[in-house]
């Protein structure tokens, strides 16, 4: 198998997004009405003109997310390789695989219990 | 691995990677640097496709791209006064000495390494490391699901632990 062969399915889905993106984009820019006035860019268009930058420090309540993102994103490293032989495994394979995911979902029920997933 | 269509993505990715690279430097703001530097990370994972390494370039897009940037990201917003742009340190002076013995180093290892090229047709390494991964190395890849989890119950404890702490100095 050449390398055409086994990488044209990602290109051709590389330039599918591309052009999904782009069309977007372009058509928001074109059908959009756009406001450039000075004061569109401030925080509160009808009131005081706010002073020093408009950066304010985000809690890190915020960072949880971050970190359990993390995590399920390396999970699916592990899933990856075991998806693309998935045809080829013997059965028990995908037990396996259920084991390996049941043992994350136990992480992920304890940051549930903990209320980590709620807005507070 | 050649013909016209790999040398032309070749150079493509380089001047790609090489001028997001000169980004992340250039950028006075730590936000475009970071934007800079996920561009950076593709450019790497197109050379990895172009080595039909496929697990690394899936592995380089899912941890990279999406993990180390999403992690850069919230510990600049996370940062206090991080709207400052780069200033002045105090630290050139060792910033240049390590960057030279890395940059020697790096040099070095260009320069020893042997680069034969064979011409034995590269399989897909994801489905050898699948196989592998569910036959041997089953015991490691569940056990790899326990450090997952213990990783994050981990940082729930450091980081509640703390929230709960300025929730009783608050009320």
């Amino acid at each position: 198998m050449s390398f055409y062969d086994t990488w044209s399915a990602v290109f051709i889905a590389l330039i599918a997004g591309v052009i999904l993106v782009g069309t977007a984009l372009i058509g928001a820019r074109l059908l959009g009405p756009f406001a450039r006035e000075q004061g569109k860019s401030i925080s509160y268009e009808c009131g005081m003109l706010p002073t020093g930058k408009n950066w304010t420090q985000v809690h890190v309540r915020y960072y949880l997310f971050a970190i359990m993102f993390l995590i399920f994103d390396v999970e699916t490293i592990f899933i990856f390789p075991w998806a693309v032989r998935f045809l080829d495994l013997p059965s028990h394979a995908f037990w396996y695989m259920v084991f390996f995911v049941l043992i994350l979902s136990g992480a992920l029920f304890y940051a549930w219990r903990k209320k980590v997933l709620e807005w507070r | 691995m050649s013909g016209f269509g790999i040398t032309v993505a070749f150079w493509i990715l380089a001047a790609l990677t090489l001028a997001s690279a000169g980004g992340v430097m250039a950028s006075r703001n730590l936000i475009h640097a970071v934007l800079f530097l996920i561009v950076a990370f593709l450019g790497v994972s197109g050379f990895f496709i172009l080595l039909s390494a496929d697990f690394l370039a899936m592995a380089q897009i899912i941890i990279y791209v999406g993990a180390i940037s999403v992690l850069i990201l919230f510990a600049i917003v996370l940062t206090p006064r991080a709207e400052r742009d780069n200033s002045e340190t105090s630290m050139v002076l060792p910033a240049l000495l390590l960057g030279t013995t890395l940059a020697a180093v790096l040099l070095f290892v260009l320069y020893d390494a042997n680069w034969n090229v064979t011409n034995v047709e590269p399989g897909l390494s994801a489905e050898v490391l699948g196989s592998a991964l569910l036959s041997v190395w089953v015991l490691p890849f569940e056990l790899a699901s326990v450090l997952l989890t213990a990783a994050l119950v981990g940082a729930l404890m450091i980081v509640r632990r703390q929230e709960d702490e300025e929730g009783d100095s608050a009320s």
